[in-house]
């Protein structure tokens, strides 16, 4: 630490500069997050939706998750509770009392939102999870490394981890169906719907025939689509007879949800230069300071 | 003035307290043996509502900032050329590096895949927070490694005496300490200044980690200005934490404390505390979030504790000319900051997290605990066995054996 001289020190910390700035060139190795002009939507009309939990079995079946017979479905006991997807069920369907007709309860599937800003592709540690060209938010089992940062970060609470699982745990979560729709298909749970409560559309006609379908039957409808502004927008819309937020969706803002958070990280790190910056000035600090006490020593 | 020396401490190494230290180590190693049999979910209370539990709010979140006397001593000492300083640079290096090995370790041992940990390392994610932690508390892991090699060569050059077939190594060996020795003593600056960037990087970002959990966190935390919080917490809490260090240590290994260099300190942590307050104060007050106190529920209540318990009662005591002069005082205040900076790290990452569907909230499990309080008994028992290995705790030169070689970073 002692004797080393001031060219040493000039030559060393400009090597230490170039390295740090070579560096910024290569984080620019984002995840995909592409925000196609016509990417796939889903429009989910909870007016329509029936509970009859079709959804649920084929997302099982189409996903390799266990399932009981479809027959079981029919059980409607299940809507005693509130329930939430998780690791073994990608969609679930809850019931909720309707205060204007009570023989006709209303059913919202639940599932992930898709959306058009994710804070998952945001926040993951090695950009396992990306925005795909048709709007899906799919996630790369070959990347993850379990650290659930993306659970943490998530508005909807959405992503589930396999806990009980000592190696290999995945995080599960609806994919949109991607391995259907690269082959044409659409997805299973708006293929098996037997109301056509799902539809599958590209987002903006979907928003149309939403908008649409407001102004045709006001009284069945509150002039709202749940998803086309929430967080910047998502894939997945709602329509509903009655505020979303007494349906369990949660209050969110339109500004995308990882915005904040993504404006402090590239503040601090500008092009490397506020690091760098601090490297400098702390490495001047510290030649006056040692130059200071090397002519008090000469002095005495 | 008397001159310190860093020394080998010469003692025995096993007594009560440690005994029972080693006895919490094992309890906590035995759950993690567990939890890398039968999973994470075995172990640990964790589950979809709560991805985060006190491995990472604790261990690594409270750990990191635990750690920052590495950093705040070494650009006191270092950095701003206050040479009285250097007997508390070698304790704090160590706490640091040991503390940083353990935040690195409990990351391993929450992550689900384990296996994959190095995998940020060629898998980039520039606009991920958690990329930028990571990243940078890895390399400053290696800078913490390379800043206490000279510490190994003081005390190993000339002396590499391995035993039975290893003697033909003995040579080699001190050959690359020589080499070592001579290489670091020239550009060890590089590696100071960069630990002290590094710290101030992953200290902010910590703080930034929970921006992203937007409403999902408590509003009397959430707030825009965390990583500024977290830096400055971070900073107040190095000294507080290197006094209280080396008061213990002194009690342990029956030193006399330096209360010369420790009082000092103490003078320079109120201000600190004060800037801290400030802002924490300053977002309350811009932001409106003072109406939450007015309600009773946990988060008011830790909030309420971290803040005067944390802050503002070792504020006054840190300003009072008394407690910097007595040893008592002296440990009082600084346990008072570290608790606090560690009850803040716990409420930003548990307290204040409250997912929109949740069923029931979250208490750590006795596996957990045991992991935690295993690892930090684990720490001290590492502590021990370092000093007494390499010269690291000062003491006065008259009982002090001449070392052979100068000692860098040290008094010259």
């Amino acid at each position: 630490m002692a004797n080393h001289t001031r060219r040493d020190f000039l030559k060393t910390a400009a090597l230490v500069g170039t390295a740090v700035t070579g560096l910024s060139s290569k984080t620019k190795a984002a995840p995909k997050n592409i925000l196609s002009e016509d990417r796939m939507g889903m429009l989910v009309d909870t007016t329509v939706c029936i509970g009859c939990r079709k959804c649920e079995w084929t997302c099982k079946t189409t996903h390799d998750l266990e399932t009981p017979s479809i027959e079981t479905y029919d059980d409607r006991s299940v809507f005693k509770e509130r329930r939430r997807p998780n690791s073994k069920a990608l969609t679930v369907v809850n019931e909720y009392q309707n205060p204007d007709e009570e023989k006709f309860p209303i059913n919202v599937k639940v599932q992930c939102m898709h959306c058009d800003h994710p804070a998952c592709v945001s926040a993951c540690i090695v950009g396992a999870f990306s925005k795909e060209e048709n709007g899906s938010v799919i996630w790369d089992t070959d990347k993850c490394i379990g650290c659930r940062y993306c659970m943490v970060a998530c508005p909807f609470q959405v992503p589930a981890f396999e806990f009980e699982k000592a190696l290999k745990p995945d995080i599960k979560k609806c994919d949109f169906c991607f391995e259907r729709t690269k082959e044409g298909k659409i997805p299973a749970c708006s293929e098996i719907c037997p109301v056509e409560a799902i539809t599958y559309g590209i987002r903006e006609d979907l928003i149309k025939a939403a908008q649409q379908k407001i102004k045709n039957y006001p009284n069945r409808y509150i002039n709202r689509i749940y998803g086309e502004y929430e967080v910047g927008g998502t894939s997945w819309l709602y329509l509903a007879s009655k505020e979303f937020e007494k349906l369990d969706f949660p209050k969110l803002g339109k500004d995308p949800a990882p915005g904040v958070s993504e404006a402090i990280q590239h503040g601090i790190f500008a092009y490397f230069v506020p690091p760098v910056a601090l490297y400098a000035l702390l490495g001047g600090v510290m030649w006056i300071n040692k130059n200071k006490k090397k002519s008090e020593n000469e002095e005495m | 003035m008397e001159d310190f020396k860093p020394t080998q401490m010469n003692k025995k190494y096993f007594t009560p307290v440690v005994i029972g230290l080693a006895v919490l180590a094992l309890n906590g190693l035995m759950f993690l043996l567990a939890r890398f049999i039968f999973g994470i979910g075995a172990v640990t209370n964790l589950d979809d509502q709560h991805p985060w539990g006190i491995w990472i709010g604790l261990d690594v979140a409270a750990g990191v900032a635990l750690a920052a006397g590495g950093f705040t001593t070494a650009a006191l000492g270092h950095i701003m050329h206050k040479d009285q300083y250097h007997a508390i640079i070698r304790p704090a290096l160590l706490t640091a590096a040991l503390g940083y090995t353990f935040v690195a370790v409990s990351v391993m041992i929450d992550l689900g895949r384990y296996y994959f940990i190095w995998h940020p390392l060629i898998m980039w994610n520039g606009s991920s927070v958690l990329f930028e932690v990571g990243i940078c508390v890895i390399i400053y892991l290696a800078v913490l490694y390379i800043e206490f090699l000279p510490i190994v060569c003081e005390r190993f050059i000339g002396r590499v005496k391995l035993p039975g077939f290893l003697k033909s190594l003995n040579n080699p060996i001190d050959k690359v300490l020589r080499i070592l020795d001579k290489g670091l003593e020239k550009t060890m600056f590089i590696f100071i200044i960069a630990g002290v960037v590094l710290s101030c990087l992953h200290q902010s970002s910590l703080g930034t980690l929970m921006v992203i959990a937007g409403p999902k966190m408590h509003p009397l935390w959430q707030t825009p200005i965390l990583p500024l919080l977290f830096l400055l917490s971070a900073i107040s809490v190095g000294l507080p934490m290197v006094i209280f260090e080396s008061l213990i240590t002194s009690r342990s290994f029956n030193l006399k404390p330096e209360m010369h260099i420790l009082s000092n300190l103490g003078s320079m942590v109120a201000p600190l505390l004060g800037i801290y307050l400030a802002f924490k104060i300053g977002d309350m007050v811009i932001r409106q979030t003072f109406v939450y106190l007015t309600e009773f529920n946990a988060s008011s209540v830790m909030f309420t504790v971290e803040l005067l318990f944390g802050v503002i009662i070792p504020l006054r005591m840190f300003m009072s000319q008394q407690v910097n002069k007595s040893p008592l005082g002296l440990i009082i205040a600084s346990f008072l900051v570290i608790f606090g900076v560690f009850l803040n790290r716990l409420n930003n990452f548990l307290v204040a997290y409250t997912p929109p569907y949740e069923v029931h909230s979250y208490f750590p499990s006795v596996g957990e605990i045991s992991v935690t309080v295993g690892f930090i008994a684990f720490e001290i028992l590492l502590f021990r066995i370092a000093v007494m290995i390499f010269p690291i705790v000062s003491v006065a030169n008259t009982s002090a054996p001449r070392t052979k070689y100068s000692i860098r970073g040290g008094a010259q």
